[in-house]
């Protein structure tokens, strides 16, 4: 996989990171939208910025007006920002039909849409393909998913036909909290998915054994979800001070170190943190920007984190 | 599927407390003020603990039937579903409890045991209590108050203390026990500080039932011993 692009605004964040991290906070309140940095997709090189959104728990707000308003607005706030995917599935309540409503209001002109199938049964998953389709108030899903690897062995020869008739960009496969990792990589090696979702994080890092590296050699796209496990990472490390080394790296918040550990790994394309906090999307941006730790810097960070956490 | 075992409670979970307790305060906002006549509805039930009488038990028993029907369809099936996709299971388990309190109250039982002083605490802390917690939550306010008749937590404790109070036989317990349990572990991952409750208190109303049945039968054979 291609390292990095540089974005046009990289040396500028590189050097308001230099000048302080409050310097970073102000300045960014009255910047324009920042262009993050991306990443090509590997079976296509299309390029896809690092940071995407998740959606489980925090876009599950059912009818409640001011939660999608809330959720509208992390999704304007998000895609001012330069992000792209959006990540959901059937399994997580009413969050695509509270997506759906923000993607009609804002009407995003580059939305990466990434959506799962999540049903016992091949037929049952056209049906589900379609109402989650009609729920995200799009004409086609850029990526869908086998969610959980549930009937993957039914749903991937569908989504495969779906592509190859260009009702879909891209097919992948998900599992969260380091489960079936067996299953998962005989999928990688055997069929010809563009992407596959695992959970990876500063703590949780099975996957660099054996998968990031099968999907660099098979060309596969790597989605990362619970980067911050959950919010329990981000909360076990609030009020430890930052290790010197993130002024380094830009980033003022463990949460923005967090993400950078992920996203600087090679096999990476992008991380979905969830969210229903504007601030922390602006957080989280932020950390698709600047510079990004190199290998040892990455040891250092695993370290600090297993140390502190 | 082999890997369930390394599922935990939290792989389950897939609303906020933000989320749970809004949807708690729009659904509140709507229904006013039936909270009034829910209100109504638990004194019967308390009555019918203090003063065991038949004509109370049969009126507490509906009262608790329509409480667990209407739980069933506006909070489950009408609000619960939004954002929780076990609901309607849970929908399902309510109306099947307020079908077998109907038939408590078709054959109430010609017993009329004494009034038990857990039972009568249990109800009235569902009913006049409970609304209080949310007090305690950080961020609660009135409008997110767990009424009796209303939501299914209050609903479910009052229902242990009539159950407690009448020695129901134990098909009767099996429901309210139950969602004291899941719903005590949905506030336990919520990490609501009362979380504890709820499982506390089902597993004291249980040991009372079993102590009690015991204690009746050591009676009832020293009453009668063998020859």
């Amino acid at each position: 996989m291609s390292p990095i692009s540089p974005s046009r605004r990289r040396l500028l964040e590189s050097l308001i990171a230099a000048m302080g991290g409050l310097a970073l906070s102000s300045v960014r309140a009255a910047t324009p939208p920042v262009s993050l940095l991306t990443r090509p997709i590997p079976s296509t090189g299309e390029q896809l910025p690092v940071i995407g959104l998740g959606s489980w728990i925090t876009f599950n707000v059912g009818r409640d007006p001011q939660g999608r308003r809330e959720s509208t607005d992390v999704m304007r706030q998000f895609f001012a920002g330069g992000g792209r995917l959006v990540d959901s599935s059937p399994m997580y309540g009413s969050a695509q039909d509270v997506i759906g409503e923000a993607v009609q209001t804002l009407k995003p002109a580059r939305l990466f849409s990434a959506d799962k199938v999540w049903v016992s049964g091949g037929a049952r998953g056209v049906a589900q393909v379609e109402a989650s389709r009609k729920l995200w108030r799009v004409p086609r899903f850029d990526l869908l998913q086998v969610h959980n690897l549930l009937s993957w062995e039914e749903h991937l020869p569908l989504l495969l036909a779906m592509k190859r008739e260009g009702r879909l960009r891209y097919v992948g496969i998900t599992t969260s909290e380091g489960r079936r990792h067996a299953e998962i990589e005989k999928i990688m090696a055997s069929q010809p998915i563009d992407f596959v979702q695992i959970s990876y994080n500063a703590l949780d890092r099975d996957v660099e054994q054996r998968i990031l590296p099968l999907a660099r050699e098979r060309k596969i796209g790597v989605i990362v979800n619970r980067p911050f496990r959950q919010g329990d990472l981000t909360q076990a490390l609030a009020g430890k001070p930052l290790p010197g080394w993130a002024a380094d790296i830009g980033c003022t918040t463990w949460a923005q170190a967090l993400l950078k550990f992920i996203v600087s790994h090679p096999a990476v394309t992008c991380a979905i943190p969830a969210t229903s906090s504007v601030a922390h999307v602006r957080e989280n941006l932020l950390a698709g920007t600047g510079r990004m730790p190199d290998e040892a810097l990455r040891k250092r960070i695993a370290q600090d984190v297993e140390r502190l956490a | 599927m082999s890997e369930w075992w390394t599922y935990s409670l939290s792989d389950f979970l897939m609303f906020s407390s933000r989320s749970y307790y809004r949807l708690i305060e729009s659904y509140n906002a709507a229904f006013w003020p039936a909270h009034l006549l829910a209100l109504v509805a638990g004194l019967v039930v308390i009555s019918a603990i203090s003063r065991p009488r038949q004509h109370l038990r049969r009126s507490a028993a509906l009262v608790l039937a329509a409480a667990w029907g209407w739980v069933a369809w506006a909070y489950h099936l009408e609000r619960y579903a939004e954002i929780n996709t076990a609901a309607p299971y849970f929908a399902a388990a309510f109306a099947a409890q307020a079908l077998l309190l109907c038939w408590l109250a078709y054959k109430p039982g010609n017993a009329a045991p004494a009034p038990q002083p857990a039972a009568l605490g249990l109800a009235c802390l569902a009913i006049f209590a409970y609304p209080l917690l949310v007090l305690a939550r950080d961020g609660g306010t009135w409008r997110q108050a767990e009424i009796f008749g209303i939501v299914p937590d209050p609903t479910a404790v009052a229902t242990l203390g009539v159950l407690l109070a009448w020695r129901a036989p134990a098909i009767f317990w099996l429901i309210p026990v139950s969602w004291c349990l899941v719903s005590g572990a949905t506030l336990m991952e919520l990490k609501i500080g009362h979380a504890w409750l709820l499982p506390a208190l089902a597993l004291i109303v249980v040991l009372a039932r079993v102590i009690g049945s015991k204690t009746s039968r050591d009676l009832n054979s020293t009453a009668n011993p063998r020859s």
